[in-house]
């Protein structure tokens, strides 16, 4: 029987020989994968075991933190963000249940000190052998609170959203969107749901939205700027190049009437005018004519210079930024359209702003950007550092640029016509300090909804040697002009950020 | 250095061992549980000086290394137990007592001769299969996770199917002895009482959903069956026999179909009907939901493991992650917390105890030691394996327990009684070397 004794007890230690290493493969090949698994509850404590890399602003005022708390035997952090409502559409939040938005989604790793280098990967397994807490990075961002405060303020809860970058750098100095919400709801029961009611005077239930990456709106007359770069920096134009404006553009044998004035009744006429001055009364028919001598697909060429097409190289997650440019409706929604024939454009209308152009306010401020930057386009960027819980320094941004939109001539040429906008153009009523030397550009976008209109300004400070650029969008508003309802608010912002 | 002071050296670095074991666990739950946690250690040492001496007057020329092995799983299981909850550590430790006791019973009702048990074969089948079939009474068995293999008795739950093993054990050792030259001639009447057995395991996995024991029990009958007849024909036979049958009654019974579901895939990709909650889920969020967290848990253990007492079992708001998780997954806890290097100690040390169990069958001289001595060893791994693998995913999911850590009063028992007899086959195997 020893025989058949032997070739059992072979068997049965081969079965458990196949334990092991089926406990090596899970241990060791497939750890990362199960960790990566949606659903993984172990994961999804272990991250509240953490603690967090702190968010705060470019004075170190603190955006997110944590609260400590010790149950069963394990130290927890719930996220705690003690600016409430600055600015969680940036910001974002991470939740107890592990889910995550805006910087706290895309820099996680951060956060959670899980970025790939072997120094921090060692100093992590020591800590963990060493019952220490696991310690994440602090990031620094670009935001100013004030600046942010003031923006919110300004937009009084009215749809809309508010960019203020840095022209030499990039560096966003705000982003507010609004409505906006306590980010401390999130982790509150029903939180999700009393955050999904608030409603902007809009009547829009987007909270949670960043109106600034994701919110397109129809550009209307700011994207003048863009249709003035293509016709100047083509040289098919210059500022002096006359037109007659009767009051319409005829386009495919039909009128297309420059837009309302406040104080007048029906469309104007101003005859005889330059294109500077086209520009500075914001003339529909003079730019109609510009689009239909050029062409559209030159215009949208110029325009994807500035960074249409694309989704804005910014820090919070792609899936939170919308590319600007032509959209297309159909049964499926909207979807971005790239023609490939002027044939397929209204280039008139587009000229002006309108026709299924839509914009997002981040890139109509790096439109303004460009222009302050002589005509490179700079690279937006809201982390100013991260910093290892240790104080060491573990990455700072250097300032890039995106490459030039147009010749510094062109340029040049603009930033005197929207000095003219504010001097004595369609933004001559806003009240604008002259020791500001602010450069802008109003706009009114149609929707086909009679008077209610998307209020715009784009506007950089001072215009000699620009510093900043705002961009404000002010959603649906009646008879809300760019000049009456969007450009007080950025004289209010730059105000506040070159007076004091 | 003689057998019995071999042992008492390998029971005191147990000891120490699992003193070392409790103090950390003290340590990396100090603000949770009292000082008292030491106390254990010594508890358990002098429970296994209890046994100790119980070998020493009853068996001393048995194996020295058996019972401190069976120590040191009993050990790392309690240690593991009391880490999840410290009040089933106290419960478990009842069971240990009384697992010794019945320890010391045995050795000491049997230890002139065992192999009266011989005689009684018959008692021993018809247990086996009362044990086996007994959850299936109305009024007395109780279904927990889709299987019926639990006996309420009083405030206590009990695994029948646990001791009923080991009776099943006694019965084929006795039964193959006699029977195996005639078994080895292949005449088909001497068949009867295997064919029996062939269908009580059916009927048993039929009426109990009980796959786990099952398995065991017709695992523990094919090697045994091998052992007696040398015949590979046999073997083939019966695995195909088991296949056929198990098939049958998968398609009968939804419950083992969920198992080899779940074996298969158990992350779905599309949300399917939840028998649990009646609603449409992913599989990992219902049928297959504990297989996936305890593969969660073992992969977070890696290599070195998170260190006992620094496991995530439980949410912030206190919610298990892997339910059972001190009785059929105690593994995974263990996986998660000792690491691979640990738990593959484990399997050692597992695979160290199915050698010596295999040791005794080859230096035993007569059949019905042989065969008892290498079914009571085989069975040790065999449910290892059962309850691992189906863990690891090598073969479908049953709920049984891990020889020893797992919680459990049944298995407890069930295991002193498989070292008890172990102890005397290899008593009297080494007295009959000495003697020649």
């Amino acid at each position: 029987m020893n025989k058949q004794l032997r070739h059992v007890s072979v068997f049965a230690l081969v079965l458990i020989a196949v334990l092991i290493g089926a406990t090596t493969y899970w241990q060791t090949w497939a750890k990362a994968d199960l960790a990566a698994r949606k659903g993984n509850s172990v994961s999804l404590i272990e991250r509240l075991t953490v603690d967090r890399g702190k968010i705060l602003a470019a004075d170190g005022t603190v955006l997110a933190n944590n609260r400590k708390s010790r149950k069963h035997g394990l130290t927890f952090f719930t996220r705690h963000y003690p600016q409430n409502d600055l600015a969680p559409q940036v910001v974002g939040y991470a939740t107890n249940a592990g889910t995550t938005t805006g910087l706290e989604q895309s820099l996680d790793d951060y956060l959670t000190g899980a970025n790939t280098n072997l120094t921090n990967t060692f100093t992590q397994d020591l800590d963990r052998l060493g019952d220490r807490t696991v310690k994440g990075d602090n990031v620094y961002l670009t935001l100013r609170p004030d600046i942010q405060r003031l923006a919110l303020d300004q937009l009084g809860g009215r749809c809309g959203a508010v960019v203020v970058l840095d022209t030499h750098t990039g560096a966003v100095v705000a982003m507010a969107s609004s409505p906006t919400y306590n980010a401390n709801l999130i982790n509150q029961q029903n939180g999700y749901a009393k955050i999904g009611r608030i409603q902007g005077t809009c009547g829009d239930h987007t909270a949670l939205q960043n109106n600034a990456t994701v919110g397109l709106y129809p550009p209307g007359s700011t994207f003048k700027m863009v249709t003035a770069a293509a016709a100047l920096d083509s040289g098919a134009y210059t500022p002096s190049s006359r037109f007659n404006d009767p009051g319409y553009c005829t386009e495919y044998g039909q009128r297309v009437s420059n837009a309302g004035n406040p104080d007048q009744n029906g469309p104007e006429a101003f005859g005889n005018v330059s294109l500077a001055q086209g520009f500075e009364h914001s003339i529909n028919s003079v730019f109609c004519n510009v689009g239909m001598h050029i062409g559209g697909l030159k215009i949208l060429d110029y325009a994807k210079r500035f960074g249409f097409y694309s989704v804005p190289p910014i820090e919070t997650p792609p899936d939170e930024s919308n590319a600007s440019g032509l959209y297309k409706f159909d049964k499926h929604g909207r979807r971005l359209f790239s023609p490939t024939s002027n044939t397929q454009i209204d280039s008139g209308r587009l000229a002006f702003g309108q026709y299924n152009m839509l914009a997002t306010p981040l890139q109509m401020a790096l439109v303004g950007a460009t222009i302050a930057n002589k005509g490179v386009v700079p690279k937006p960027y809201l982390v100013q550092k991260v910093v290892g819980a240790d104080g060491s320094t573990v990455t700072k941004t250097q300032p890039q640029t995106l490459g030039r939109a147009m010749k510094p001539e062109t340029a040049a040429e603009l930033n005197q016509m929207m000095q003219l906008v504010v001097q004595g153009g369609t933004a001559a009523t806003v009240g604008f300090p002259p020791d500001l030397k602010v450069a802008g550009k109003t706009g009114t976008a149609e929707l086909g909804l009679g008077n209610v209109y998307d209020s715009w300004f784009v506007a950089f400070a001072p215009a000699d040697n620009p510093r900043y650029v705002v961009a404000v969008v002010v959603e649906k508003q009646p008879n809300g002009f760019g000049a009456s309802v969007a450009a007080p608010i950025a004289r209010a912002i730059l105000e506040k950020l070159l007076h004091s | 250095m003689t057998l019995r002071n071999r042992e008492l050296l390998a029971l005191m670095t147990v000891g120490l061992l699992t003193a070392i074991g409790f103090a950390t666990v003290y340590i990396a739950l100090e603000s949770q549980i009292s000082g008292g946690s030491l106390g254990y250690a010594v508890f358990f040492f002098g429970l296994y000086l209890v046994a100790h001496v119980v070998t020493r007057l009853t068996v001393p020329l048995a194996d020295p290394y058996l019972l401190p092995m069976a120590a040191l799983l009993t050990a790392i299981g309690v240690t593991e137990i009391y880490r999840l909850g410290p009040s089933n550590a106290f419960k478990q430790g009842l069971w240990v007592v009384i697992g010794v006791g019945v320890f010391a019973a045995t050795l000491f009702w049997l230890r002139h001769d065992y192999r009266v048990l011989e005689r009684y074969k018959y008692v021993f089948g018809v247990t086996s299969i009362f044990l086996l079939l007994l959850p299936w009474a109305p009024g007395l068995g109780e279904t927990i996770n889709g299987s019926r293999l639990w006996i309420h008795f009083g405030g206590l739950q009990f695994q029948p199917s646990e001791l009923g093993k080991i009776a099943l054990i006694v019965f084929l050792a006795a039964y193959l002895r006699e029977k195996r030259e005639v078994l080895a001639q292949g005449r088909l009447k001497d068949w009867g009482p295997l064919l029996v057995i062939w269908g009580i395991a059916m009927l048993a996995l039929f009426v109990t959903n009980d796959l786990g024991s099952a398995l065991l029990y017709y695992g523990i009958f094919v090697a045994m069956l091998y052992i007696a007849t040398a015949r590979l024909s046999f073997v083939a036979g019966a695995v195909g026999l088991f296949l056929v049958g198990s098939f049958a009654v998968s398609q009968g019974t939804p419950h083992v179909r969920d198992r080899v579901t779940n074996w298969l895939s158990p992350w779905s990709s599309h949300r399917i009907y939840c028998p649990i909650n009646g609603l449409h889920e992913l599989r990992q969020n219902c049928q297959s939901f504990q297989q996936v967290q305890s593969l969660y848990s073992i992969g977070h253990g890696g290599f070195g493991g998170t260190g006992l007492g620094h496991g995530i079992f439980s949410s912030q708001s206190g919610r298990q992650v892997i339910p059972d998780l001190n009785t059929d997954f105690i593994y995974s806890a263990l996986a998660q917390e000792l690491g691979l290097v640990g738990v593959a100690a484990l399997l050692l040390l597992y695979m160290a105890f199915v050698v010596r169990g295999f040791q005794i069958a080859l230096t035993a001289t007569d059949g019905f030691s042989k065969l008892l001595a290498a079914g009571l060893s085989f069975s040790f791994a065999f449910q290892t394996f059962v309850i691992v693998g189906g863990i690891t995913r090598v073969i479908p999911l049953t709920g049984i327990t891990l020889p020893f850590v797992s919680y459990g009063g049944s298995s407890v028992v069930a295991n002193f009684l498989l070292v008890a007899g172990l102890l005397l086959i290899s008593n009297r195997a080494n007295r009959e070397l000495g003697a020649a």
